[in-house]
């Protein structure tokens, strides 16, 4: 009954996508505000049965119904409550219902919340959402049904991949979707200006905390996904350059590029035909990334050619939607004007650069993706691109773009100074050089060029300080002066700061990390001890538990310091009973940023076990600075400017803001 | 050099005991310098039955040959080249995680720089060819007396009005 309600929600979904992404274009033309007003109510009522939808899956699994065919595929009635909610979107499915209703939700909170928008901007906007929503629950309803039946009902499921059953991988896809889905707002936005042939500065503004919103969460998401690697996977690396992660970091560069890019056009009203590019091209690497993922395209050219019809779906998506808006793009877009002129250096140069370096970073993470993919295509001949690859092409973009990242927010819009900036940066530059000879002098090994990298990420975090120090005139003015300067900046200027200053953390996190990680591998008996990196590491004993559709085998170990003991760790070893499969729960201590790791392998006769430990200095920096860059992003969508329309307090005081 | 270090422990608690992981107490080679040139191959080495993992990282059956393999190559002396000429020349270039430049695999390597140095010079004649366009309708550009004087005036009331 719920299975069958929730199918049928599902159907009425589509068709009040496809009622939304007709009626308000046709509404646009005749210039009828009640037609055009259709496209907000179809976008709530959809918003209301894509939720209705996931609702019933969401309850077949809580209830364990294993007459459904992906209950029963993926869940289990002795699994904990929460796995069995994340396991809805831990299958195709599931995930495919979870990408709708993301979908779903967006459109409705345009619906809801663009009051202020021209109504027939509005009109096309959920028009075009209309159209993505149609495709994807035809997709659904057509080859990825979540609802169906099976004759004979089993007892029990068949259980979750293990691996998935992780509090890090249950929260993870929803915020990578909320971030892939996000940018679908931009792309429609970018769409319907161009299907309205007419962009200004407030099209920007409308666009940017949308777009704000989906960077926020695929930052986090993509963090996310690569701290749970770090934990689960149990061997202490934390990006593997799979294209799999290739596919949610595609979106996130090119959407990076995006919100640089809108700053420019809001501020000046330049780069309006890039910007929209780049929105399109944003949304268009998400759902790449979805076909990558989904498709089976990428364990084996052959699996999707043997059962194409998913990926054929999926591709033919591809097709329309990235094909469409491109001709689309071509044939309207020098139908825009351009705007503001500005002088190489100055605030839009540095953005343009910044720019240059983003999508080239993106072109070669998509080359580097895709390009085994169609060789084997095209010849047959199969090669590899792996992580070698990728730090010898990648790695050396971010060089100039760190370099040049601090000079940007310091320069003036039109015409900036550079060498008064460089001055004003001295102080960065100074503390950059100090952090080189002190990391130079005091380790040992490693790559000649890690104290530069350190350096590098210094000046980065530096820069951000020296900015906003230059903002509130700490140091000349007293210091009630500067704090009440602080208050009154742009959220944005802070935003801006915080997440710069995250790319050096991050920077410092991941070079500690590659350079000076140290490792032992061996096997143990209780009483064993294992030093590394100034640490002694005792096994104390192994013990053999119970969970709740799991048996695990638990090592405790004491950590001791110079004699001092600091703490226990208990990596362990479990084997999940329903799928005969076995996952590592590697243990973490974290002393300050650095972390040791002890992972377990396989029991040896006698009591050993084999262990593998590291310690990994400053790795959690690593996540540092993707929270670091995602706070930065809340602050500026805090920003009172970026909501249009919101009350201001006072006339004359909005005059007086900076033109930041 | 802390890597070498950690290898030797290893060395000293080496059991043989079969492991889930990645390089395993039994493969460490006894020479240090050796040791680290075998795991700095391994590094660039695809285990092939794997997705996407380097030999370095892979607990695969397979992965252990080729360790053991890259290893004992080493051990007779043969030089970094020698060694991955030989993987290739069994596995194919599909070992490889980082392709080597070829006819095949010039788009892969060149595209890069490909774009970022036609990226600057779209920019740079973009630039060249607005900076004309805007020399020429520079007098369009150019504010008129009345509008320099309201500006004047604007500016004036607002340091006027201005709290601080």
């Amino acid at each position: 009954m719920i299975a069958e309600a929730g199918h049928y929600a599902l159907v009425l979904a589509l068709a009040l996508a496809l009622i939304q992404s007709t009626v308000p274009i046709v509404g646009a033309r005749l210039r009828d505000p009640a037609l055009m007003n259709v496209a907000r109510s179809t976008a709530l009522a959809q918003l209301l049965f894509a939720g209705l939808s996931f609702l019933a899956l969401t309850t077949l699994y809580v209830t364990s119904d294993f007459s459904v065919a992906n209950v029963f595929e993926n869940s289990h009635s002795a699994k904990p409550l929460l796995y069995k909610i994340t396991g809805v979107w831990g299958n195709h499915e599931g995930s495919m219902l979870l990408w709708v209703s993301i979908l779903a939700l967006f459109g409705g909170l345009v619906a809801a919340f663009g009051n202020n928008l021209p109504l027939s901007l509005r009109a096309h906007v959920l028009a075009v959402q209309g159209w993505i929503a149609a495709a994807f629950y035809l997709f659904i309803l057509m080859t990825s049904n979540p609802f169906l039946r099976l004759a004979q009902p089993p007892l029990e499921g068949r259980d979750l991949n293990p691996v998935l059953q992780d509090i890090g991988l249950a929260v993870h896809p929803p915020m990578l979707y909320l971030g892939y889905v996000g940018f679908s707002i931009a792309f429609s936005f970018a769409v319907a200006a161009l299907i309205e042939g007419r962009i200004d500065a407030a099209w920007a503004r409308w666009v940017r905390p949308w777009t704000l919103v989906a960077w926020i969460f695929l930052t986090l998401g993509i963090a996310m996904g690569s701290y749970w690697a770090y934990y689960e996977l149990g061997w202490g690396g934390w990006w593997f350059w799979d294209p799999v992660e290739n596919a949610s970091l595609m979106p996130w560069l090119s959407g990076t590029a995006l919100l640089h890019s809108a700053v420019v056009m809001e501020k000046r009203n330049a780069l309006k035909v890039w910007t929209i590019l780049l929105a399109i091209l944003t949304f268009s690497l998400s759902l790449l990334g979805t076909f990558l993922v989904r498709s089976g395209v990428l364990t084996s050219v052959h699996a999707f050619a043997t059962d194409p019809t998913r990926g054929v779906f999926i591709l033919l998506i591809l097709c329309v939607f990235i094909g469409g808006s491109l001709t689309l793009y071509m044939w309207r877009a020098s139908s825009l004007k351009q705007g503001g002129l500005f002088a190489p250096i100055s605030r839009e140069g540095a953005l343009v650069l910044n720019n240059l370096f983003l999508t080239t970073a993106c072109a070669t993470v998509f080359i580097g993706t895709l390009y085994p993919l169609a060789l084997e295509m095209l010849t047959g001949e199969k090669i590899s691109v792996g992580a070698p690859f990728f730090n010898l092409t990648f790695g050396p973009l971010f060089v100039p773009l760190l370099l040049a990242m601090p000079f940007g927010p310091l320069l003036a819009w039109k015409r900036g100074d550079l060498r008064g900036v460089t001055q004003r940066l001295m102080a960065a530059g100074i503390a950059a050089l100090l952090a080189v000879a002190l990391v130079w002098a005091w380790t040992t090994g490693g790559a000649a060029l890690a104290p530069l990298a350190i350096g590098l990420g210094v000046f980065v975090i530096a820069g951000s300080i020296v900015d906003m120090a230059e903002r509130t005139m700490l140091f000349r003015l007293p210091f009630g002066g500067a704090f009440r300067r602080a208050r009154g900046l742009p959220r944005a200027a802070w935003g801006t700061a915080f997440a710069h200053a995250g790319i050096g953390v991050a920077l410092i996190g991941i070079v500690c990390e590659s350079t000076w990680n140290t490792e032992y591998i061996g096997t143990m008996k209780p009483n064993d001890v294992a030093r590394l990196a100034g640490y002694e590491l005792t096994l104390k004993d192994v013990t053999q538990r119970q969970g709740p559709n799991f048996r695990e085998s638990l090592a405790r170990f004491k950590v001791t310091r110079g004699g001092d003991e600091i703490g226990e760790m208990t990596p362990s070893k479990r084997n999940f009973t329903a799928r005969q499969s076995s996952t590592t729960e590697a243990a973490l201590l974290s002393r300050g940023a650095s972390q040791l790791y002890i992972s377990l392998g396989e029991e040896a006769a006698g009591g050993a076990v084999a262990v593998r430990m590291y310690h990994k200095p400053l790795v959690l920096m690593i996540w540092w600075g993707p929270v670091l860059m995602a706070f930065g992003g809340l602050l500026s969508l805090s920003d009172r400017r970026l909501r249009v329309g919101a009350p201001k307090p006072a006339k004359a005081s909005r005059a007086l803001q900076p033109a930041e | 050099m802390t890597r070498i270090v950690a290898s030797l422990i290893a060395v000293m608690f080496l059991l043989a005991a079969p492991l889930a992981h990645a390089v395993q107490p039994d493969e460490i080679m006894k020479d240090p310098a050796q040791e680290g040139r075998a795991r700095n191959l391994s590094k660039e080495l695809r285990c092939m039955v794997c997705q996407n993992q380097s030999i370095d990282d892979s607990d695969a059956p397979l992965a252990r040959d080729l360790r053991l393999l890259v290893r004992e190559r080493i051990a007779t002396g043969e030089s970094d080249k020698q060694v991955l000429d030989f993987l290739v020349a069994r596995y194919g270039e599909f070992v490889l995680l980082k392709p080597r430049l070829n006819l095949h695999t010039l788009l892969l390597w060149l595209l890069t720089p490909l774009v970022l140095i036609g990226g600057g010079f779209a920019l740079w004649w973009h630039n060249r060819r607005r900076g004309r366009a805007a020399s020429d309708d520079d007098a369009v550009m150019k504010l008129t007396a009345e509008e320099e004087a309201r500006i004047e005036r604007l500016i004036a009331a607002q340091s006027e009005t201005k709290p601080s």
